[in-house]
């Protein structure tokens, strides 16, 4: 097997006097698909802000491609996010900006491609996605939860990155509509031959998109493995959130962490 | 309260340096990268005419009653000792050195300090600020820069229009209404007008349009916590801006005239 893409090693972070990440371990090989599920709160969001700079870790390290990324200068920083794409839980589109624009935002202004020709790449991309020209001259405010997501998914494709994060793709939409995006994730995704690591707590996604399957509970990977153990996996935390228990070892934090 | 006095004295001074800290660190930053390329010239076009233009209306209309006004108050003040002949004096001065630039800011502070801290808090709890860094875009030098730039260049323009209107307001009760000769009136306007005066007036624009730029996006960058975060960033960046710019307005007027 070829180098892993991306190499986490004890990985720390705290709130205040809140451990958020106790320590991960993870790696991510070449084309793998990794999901990390876990209860709301529990530092998922932290991870992937971590991994992508937005969020300075208290200690670890994180190597994308071999590089070590924590501590990297503005510039670097700006050069390694060259291979990244994310879909944000709320899709993040612009809404000062038209649909197209929003697509063509990294092409345009990072990677200097005259207008016209990203213009052509983004529509390119929202056909990919399944949505017509026409919309790509429409607001973000004026689309549906699931059209938004679409759009989102288009702008996190239109570099056409090594690596791509979804944050909670199907978080908000109905069961089809979640099919439909984790279809489509799953089809870029092999496209693109990207690596990818997804956070959500939707268990037909988890195991719709992923290769691999972690669990966080209270900062720690408690489990890692193939999708297909996920259902004899031994661990009864796992067990518990994969059938959606209120009871078992899990008690849910109320409050926000 | 059992907290002793000196405590909550100690917790409020730290807390004040902590934001001063804060807020240096952010204006440096921004304008550092008013500086480096790449400059975004769409986006800086764009809050030019968000911030210069579309305050003319509301500006405009501060200063015609403003110098409306103040032709119509120094009248009544200087009738009781024959002194008339200077109103022209006094509005002009009035307007350059203080009123114009002074409520110019205010109005400005209201109007666009407010939406520049709406604008970038919602971008933040809806992470489309993360969602530029993740597409290789420095916020800093795509919002932040171009308002601090368009700010600072289109306060000044604006001020020189409300420095015009007020002294037609001033003209206009002056010949309408109080019965001046028009040529004279004209004549002691332009005679008694330093270019110091206007210099000064200028010079308060600039640096009130750049805390204006940089308490909006400090508030709205640093805002959390979903609608009511944003409102009280936006609360926050009005109040701030405004006292900042009362403020300057002592130490600029101190540094120009203070001898």
């Amino acid at each position: 097997m070829a180098a892993p893409r991306i190499v986490i090693r004890g990985l720390r972070k705290s709130f205040g006097r809140k451990k958020v990440l106790d320590g991960i371990d993870v790696e991510v090989g070449v084309g793998q698909s990794l999901v990390v599920i876990g209860g709301s709160g529990s530092g998922k969001s932290v991870l992937l802000k971590c991994i992508l700079g937005l969020i300075e870790p208290d200690s670890g390290s994180i190597r994308i491609d071999g590089e070590e990324t924590v501590g990297l200068s503005r510039a670097d920083r700006a050069r390694v996010m060259r291979k990244f794409g994310m879909l944000f839980q709320g899709g993040a589109l612009f809404d000062s900006l038209k649909v197209w624009e929003n697509v063509a935002f990294g092409p345009i202004q990072s990677d200097h491609i005259p207008e016209a020709e990203a213009k052509e790449i983004a529509l390119a991309k929202l056909g990919a996605v399944g949505l017509t020209p026409d919309v790509g001259e429409l607001r973000p405010a004026e689309l549906s939860g699931g059209m938004q997501k679409r759009v989102a998914l288009a702008r996190a494709i239109a570099r056409e990155p090594e690596i791509i994060f979804f944050d909670e793709p199907t978080t908000g939409l109905d069961p089809i509509m979640s099919d439909v995006i984790n279809e489509l994730i799953v089809q870029c995704v092999k496209q693109l031959g990207a690596s990818t690591i997804s956070i959500t707590h939707d268990m037909a996604s988890a195991r719709k998109i992923g290769d691999r399957i972690a669990m966080l509970y209270e900062g720690r990977l408690i489990w890692q493995g193939p999708v297909a153990d996920i259902d004899h996996s031994g661990d009864a935390h796992v067990d518990q959130f994969i059938h959606g228990r209120a009871e078992g070892p899990i008690r849910m934090q109320v409050t926000k962490g | 309260m059992n907290v002793p006095l000196v405590t909550v004295l100690g917790r409020m001074t730290l807390s004040f340096l902590a934001l001063t800290g804060a807020v240096t660190a952010f204006a440096t930053r921004g304008i550092l990268h008013c500086f480096e390329p790449p400059i975004y010239r769409r986006q800086i076009l764009r809050q030019m005419l968000e911030i210069g233009y579309y305050s003319l209306p509301v500006v405009g209309l501060t200063a015609i009653f403003t110098g409306m006004v103040l032709a119509l108050q120094s009248y009544t003040g200087f009738a009781r000792f024959s002194a008339e002949s200077a109103i022209p004096n006094v509005v002009v001065v009035s307007l350059t050195r203080e009123l114009g630039p002074v409520l110019a800011g205010l109005m400005v502070a209201g109007r666009v300090g407010a939406a520049i801290a709406a604008e970038l808090g919602t971008m933040r709890v809806t992470e489309q600020i993360d969602a530029l860094t993740t597409l290789s875009t420095e916020p800093f030098k795509y919002l932040v820069a171009p308002r601090i730039i368009a700010a600072v260049v289109t306060l000044p323009l604006l001020v020189l229009v409300a420095d015009a209107i007020g002294i037609l307001g001033g003209y206009l009760v002056g010949v309408y209404k109080l019965d001046f000769n028009e040529q004279s009136y004209l004549r002691n306007t332009t005679d008694f007008l330093q270019v110091m005066d206007v210099v000064s007036g200028l010079v308060k624009a600039a640096v009130f349009g750049f805390l204006i730029a940089l308490m909006g996006c400090y508030h709205g960058y640093n805002s959390r916590g979903g609608a009511q975060g944003v409102g009280t960033a936006t609360t926050n960046a009005v109040v701030s801006a405004s006292i900042l710019i009362l403020t300057a307005n002592y130490l600029i007027t101190e540094l120009f005239f203070a001898r």
